[in-house]
């Protein structure tokens, strides 16, 4: 691992920490007081706050996540010259298309559909 | 394949003098990378080391057995073997604290080829000491005076325990992340170049914290602490790696190693 993905990967950690807690409140939350899928969005949709919390939760976990993958794939499955590169930047592509389609989803006025 | 053959000594010294002593069921790998563990009866003795145990086995049993040691007291760094699984100093490990229900299983240390039996080619293991810049750069000829280092000073205090590696590779051979990536300089390496950042006197530190910031660097370690567990000298090769990322955060921020 070169020192600059290194850097990244612990920033992204370091920021992270508060979005997490914060996560977990929100899971908590909305389990103990029986929030339906239709009370949750009623909350989230058209909100800004919420579209940046979790759309920053998302960019950080793709950057972290995909730094990750690239060690476990050189370290545990042998992947050498490219490939753990190519292995990063597709699970950091994918984790952030995927992640943000989830936030548009939940929190633009009206969803995705 | 797994073969395993019984011996028994012709003449045992011990039992003339106690009858009633106990012996160890001693297995100990034969051959290279492919081999098998061979096993011995050995006699069990008070105070007995698990170096004392191979060397009884080749100068009783069997004298084509290959293992390597120096100093016998724990200073040369040269007895590393594999004591019933975990890589240890067999000059100072004491067969009572490591033998369960009288056995013993003795292999060569991890992480590095085998050339026969117990003793391991550790060209890998050094060839990264090189890697890391482990050598000192001097900074003053022999003409100037000798540089005073306060015991007191912070950067000489950081390395009170660094400076008392042996070399003996058990640490190399316990980590996890060796065993992973072959490039990674390993414990060892990167605690003697943690050694060389401290030292006052040293004029290598531009190129030292390039190298260990490269592929296989102190970055690479997940800090296991694996090292910290199987040094015998108690030393935490973890802590000096930590260090190591500090110093190279700091001087990457600088720019200095951009």
């Amino acid at each position: 691992m070169n020192l600059r993905l290194y850097l990244l990967q612990r920033v992204t950690a370091a920021l992270m920490l508060p979005l997490v807690l914060g996560h977990l409140v929100v899971i908590f939350y909305a389990t103990s007081t029986k929030l339906t899928a239709a009370d949750i969005l009623g909350r989230t949709e058209g909100s800004i706050g919420w579209a940046l919390f979790y759309g920053a939760f998302v960019c950080l976990v793709a950057v972290h996540g995909a730094i990750g993958f690239a060690t476990i794939a050189r370290e545990w499955f042998g992947a050498r010259g490219q490939a753990p590169t190519i292995i990063m930047w597709t699970v950091g592509v994918v984790l952030l298309l995927l992640g943000l389609r989830a936030v548009f989803a939940v929190t633009m006025p009206g969803g995705l559909s | 394949m797994q073969v395993s053959r019984e011996h028994s000594a012709t003449l045992d010294r011990t039992n003339t003098v106690n009858a009633n002593v106990t012996k160890l069921e001693v297995r100990v790998w034969r051959g290279g990378e492919a081999g098998y563990y061979d096993t011995f009866s050995v006699p069990k003795r008070t105070n007995q080391t698990v170096l004392d145990v191979v060397t009884w086995i080749q100068r009783n049993l069997d004298p084509t057995l290959s293992y390597r040691f120096a100093c016998r007291v724990g200073m040369c760094g040269s007895c590393g073997m594999t004591v019933n699984g975990a890589p240890r100093w067999t000059c100072r490990t004491h067969v009572s604290k490591v033998a369960s229900d009288n056995l013993l299983e003795i292999g060569p240390l991890g992480n590095l080829p085998v050339i026969k039996d117990l003793t391991t080619d550790m060209s890998r293991f050094f060839e990264k000491w090189q890697r890391a810049e482990g050598a000192f750069v001097p900074t003053k000829t022999r003409k100037d005076p000798i540089a005073a280092i306060s015991p007191q000073d912070a950067a000489r205090q950081n390395v009170d325990e660094a400076i008392e590696c042996i070399n003996c590779g058990v640490c190399f051979a316990a980590c996890d992340t060796v065993r992973w990536s072959e490039d990674y300089l390993g414990p060892a390496a990167l605690n003697r170049a943690w050694s060389l950042a401290n030292d006052a006197r040293d004029g290598g530190n531009t190129n030292r914290l390039r190298a260990i910031s490269a592929a296989g660097g102190c970055h690479a370690c997940h800090s296991h602490q694996s090292c910290m567990q199987h040094c015998p000298k108690d030393l935490n090769p973890t802590r000096s790696i930590a260090g190591l990322k500090r110093l190279t955060m700091e001087a990457y921020l600088r720019g200095d190693l951009s």
